[in-house]
């Protein structure tokens, strides 16, 4: 026996011709938490699913646990023997099945002909909502919740599990902060109780916090596995993009006539009287707790709901938007939040998600699409968007997750909007990309278009956006130029 | 209470109501103890194919193949019956739930192994089993069924005035397949397997889900229901006429459809499934006590498919009602 939980040694994981991972090892030990960090696409999700046999690494590899098994590849059957559980990044939950069952899905595949009591079920899950200290109702279906819901369902899964090692892709994506401390203390918890969590993050701050030791990949190489005392933010995302990585404060700028002007807007249990006017060239910042309206506000926006009472001027006009439609025509393009379900069409080519927005555009004569017009315009956003594609023909799911977001943004980004609405356009997206989609941001905010950029968090707002809007229980509580406090007061007013 | 009420379930039990009461009022041989055992009697064989259907589609598959399926496993179980003296019941049922398991643990196979899509590889086995069974059977009903086959065996009588109405056997068949396909759905670790595996494959695999099996399952589970229904029809009808369940897979998939069931998987129950045929055969035999014409009957099964449905999807169009924000489809 080792006081390892786990060693996978010269791990290669190949799809076509292109290796996700070349060689890598990585081991764990009992009771630790791990970070695996590196920019998007450069394997972090690829080894979690070669350690839980999802994926089939080439051979040579080695796959060994606690237990002492050990073998050159592994079936999802074995992984959950070992213990091993997982939160996967893109939330593996069953949309029909309620909370509880969900959280509790395990059992039933452990178990298939032991009858499902309902009571024992409940309370279990109801331990662990109240161990989270979270807001989750059992009987819920799960395709009724939103997507930080839907990652706390996946949460208290493994939470639910007998589980020894558990691995957490990007848990934290979309949580507030609230439910990112809560979980984190979790992580603590669980690490003392002897349970290995290997814990994958963009977000530095958390990753050094919690972690002990942090493996680094780099284009499915293996960097290294560090300790992270003594590790800065500064020095980490160095080793992870080769780069130093730095964001210089945006500073005044000029700015046109108004572009959008809101008045009033109101829509009844959501939002209530809010007013403002951003004008060409200039960055909004909106931010405020979850459910505070900020997303709604946007959606109102962009067409897909009705406002109950208020105004919205494009450009001075008055406008009334039917649906979306209407809203993309009149230029206003929103990059929603959840990227899996409303962003993308998982199973279409990376081509035609890209072009979805502007078929009728790329159309000459009318209705013919010319198939090199429309890669022409995809590779030219891969480019721009310096987006890491193998192939533009394979279905968008291959992606890694950061990366499918820069396509949702080059889809919105070739309609060439006046208004472009980004609703937490870097949430997986790893520092350098972050740095890289803010760059253009910019250069977009240069050429005049004017931008709302919905965030939660500070320092993206205090970096980027020209003025800030807080919002509380869906009214504007409080305007201000960013440049007047520092990013822990702006912290602080977000999250009062 | 609202919620038990808006499900599908609970808006055909009212809709049931509704045209019982009506029905009631407005004929005269509606609300009798013999109409109503004579329904039973009369759907029990729909009823088993119907709770066949809803695991399949639970588990995000079709299958049209069922009704003939069906067909094969009356005609072969008789037929090789016939060359050994008759047989009895227990050898019957026996070949029948070896036979009617085969032809869907074919279908599993196909779709399993070969990753065909379900309504290909089934309007294939379709064409596949009807075409053969035609064929080989040059089309020819058999009429000179056993004996302990051709005798109705009554399960339970209720004495009337002027003589006495009897359920019979296929009733209590039916029972019994209801019972255990609904025990099956809504109360084994296997049957939210079926659910969590047609709601989000995906995840049912990285789940350690074992799909062969639970597609195994799920055909084979069906096949065994049409090679019972299949019996029962020959039973009640006192022949084997080989086209005589051809078309009928559309009716029990409107009827099951009806109940809650959806065509990508990971919805529907035994009771929304049972409660459809019911309320499909209450109108029919209401128009029929009303000397209404057959072809409405299609007519309105249609309408109340297509209400049905858009009922059910309002919450989703009205995007008020979503408490979720971008429930709705984001679209360009
Ligand atoms: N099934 C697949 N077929 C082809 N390529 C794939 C497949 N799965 C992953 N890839 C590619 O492998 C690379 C690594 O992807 P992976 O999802 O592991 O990245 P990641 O490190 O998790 O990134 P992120 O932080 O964005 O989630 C990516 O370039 C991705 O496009
Ligand atoms: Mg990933």
């Amino acid at each position: 026996m080792t006081d390892y939980a786990l060693k996978a040694e010269n791990i290669t994981q190949k799809f076509g011709a292109f290796s996700a991972l070349k060689n890598v090892s990585f081991d764990l030990k009992v009771g630790e938490v791990h970070c695996l960090a590196g920019e998007n696409g450069c394997g972090k999700s690829t080894l979690i699913k070669v350690i839980n046999g999802v994926h089939r690494p080439e051979p040579g590899a080695r796959i060994g646990f606690g237990s002492g098994q050990s073998a050159g590849h592994i079936t999802p059957s074995d992984a959950k023997r070992n213990g091993v559980h997982v939160i996967w990044q893109d939330l593996a939950v069953f949309p029909d099945l309620t909370v509880a069952e969900n959280i509790t899905f395990d059992s039933f595949v452990a178990s298939p002909l032991k009858p499902v009591g309902s009571r024992d079920r409940k309370r279990r899950v109801n331990e662990i909502i109240a161990r989270l200290d979270i807001d989750l109702d059992p009987d819920e279906l799960v395709g009724n919740l939103s997507i930080a819901k839907r990652q706390l369902v996946a949460i208290c899964r493994v939470l639910d599990a007998d589980a020894k090692i558990i691995f957490m892709d990007e848990p934290t994506a979309s949580l507030t902060r609230k439910e990112t401390e809560s979980l984190l203390r979790i992580v603590r918890r669980l690490s003392a109780a002897g349970i290995s969590v290997v814990f994958v993050s963009h977000r530095l701050a958390e990753v050094l916090d919690v972690c002990e030791r942090v493996t680094v990949l780099r284009d499915g190489n293996l960097v290294g596995t560090y300790p992270t005392e003594g590790m800065s933010q500064k020095k980490l995302s160095k080793l992870m993009t080769g780069m130093d990585v730095h964001e210089e404060p945006r500073g005044p700028q000029t700015f046109g006539e108004t572009a959008i002007e809101v008045k009033g807007l109101t829509r009844r249990g959501e939002f209530a009287d809010v007013s403002f006017a951003v004008r060409r060239g200039e960055i909004l910042g909106l931010t405020g707790l979850m459910g505070s309206g900020r997303t709604e506000i946007a959606l109102t926006l962009f067409g897909m709901n009705k406002a109950d009472a208020g105004q919205i001027l494009l450009e001075g006009k008055p406008v009334s938007f039917g649906s979306n439609k209407d809203a993309i025509a009149a230029g206003i393009a929103y990059v929603s939040e959840d990227r899996l379900n409303l962003g993308l069409i998982q199973n279409q080519s990376i081509i035609n998600n890209t072009a979805i927005t502007v078929l009728d555009d790329l159309a000459d004569p009318p209705v013919f699409l010319a198939p090199s017009r429309l890669s022409q315009l995809c590779t030219s956003w891969i480019a721009r968007l310096k987006t890491k594609v193998s192939d533009p023909r394979l279905p968008v799911s291959v992606l890694s997750g950061g990366n499918q977001q820069r396509i949702v943004l080059a889809k919105w980004l070739a309609t060439n909007p006046k208004v472009l609405i980004l609703d937490a356009p870097t949430v997986g997206v790893d520092v350098g990309a972050k740095a890289g989609i803010f760059e253009i941001v910019r250069d977009l905010a240069a050429t005049g278009m004017s931008i709302i950029l919905i965030s939660d968090e500070a320092s993206e707002i205090h970096t980027h956006a020209d003025r800030c809007l807080i919002l509380r229980n869906g009214r504007i509580h409080q305007q201000l130029d960013p440049a007047d406090v520092d990013e822990e007061k702006l912290e602080e007013l977000i999250n009062a | 209470m609202r919620k038990a009420l808006l499900s599908p379930e609970g808006i055909l039990v009212v809709l049931i109501a509704v045209v019982s009461a009506y029905l009631s009022v407005a004929t005269q041989g509606f609300a009798t103890v013999q109409n109503m055992f004579d329904l039973l009697n009369n759907q029990s064989v729909n009823i088993i194919f119907a709770v066949g259907l809803v695991v399949v589609l639970v588990s995000g598959g079709i299958d049209i193949s069922f009704s003939v399926a069906a067909s094969v496993v009356q005609y072969v179980v008789i037929s090789y019956l016939l060359t050994i003296d008759g047989g009895n019941w227990a050898i019957a049922a026996l070949l029948t739930c070896v036979v009617g398991i085969s032809l869907g643990l074919l279908n599993a196979l196909l779709i399993h192994r070969f990753r065909i899509v379900s309504i290909i590889v089934t309007i294939g086995t379709f064409n596949l089993f009807f075409g053969l069974l035609m064929y080989l059977s040059g089309g020819r009903s058999i009429y000179s069924i056993p004996d302990w086959l051709y005798s109705r065996i009554p399960v339970f009588s209720y004495e009337l005035e002027r003589g006495s109405a009897t359920l019979y056997l296929p009733v209590l068949v039916m029972a019994v397949m209801v019972v255990l396909t609904g025990f099956i759905l809504s109360r084994t670790g296997l049957g939210r397997q079926i659910y969590g595996f047609g709601s989000n494959p995906d995840a049912a695999k990285r789940s350690g889900v074992n799909v062969a099996f639970v597609q195994a399952f799920a055909y084979g589970w069906l096949g065994l229901c049409a090679g019972i229904a299949g019996l029962m029809q020959a039973h009640i009808v006192r022949e084997v006429v080989p086209n005589a369940l051809y078309g009928r897979e559309l009716d029990i998939l409107a009827a099951v459809v009806l109940g809650g069931a959806v065509l990508g998987g990971g919805r529907g129950t035994v009771t929304g499934a049972v409660l459809g045929v019911m309320l499909l055969a209450l109108i029919q035999n209401g128009l029929n006590l009303l000397g209404i014409s057959p072809f409405v009957f299609k007519v309105v099964v249609g309408v109340i498919i297509l209400s049905a449905i858009t009922v059910r999807n309002l919450d989703r169009l009205l995007p008020k009602l979503s408490s979720v924000n971008g429930k709705g489809e984001a679209d360009a």
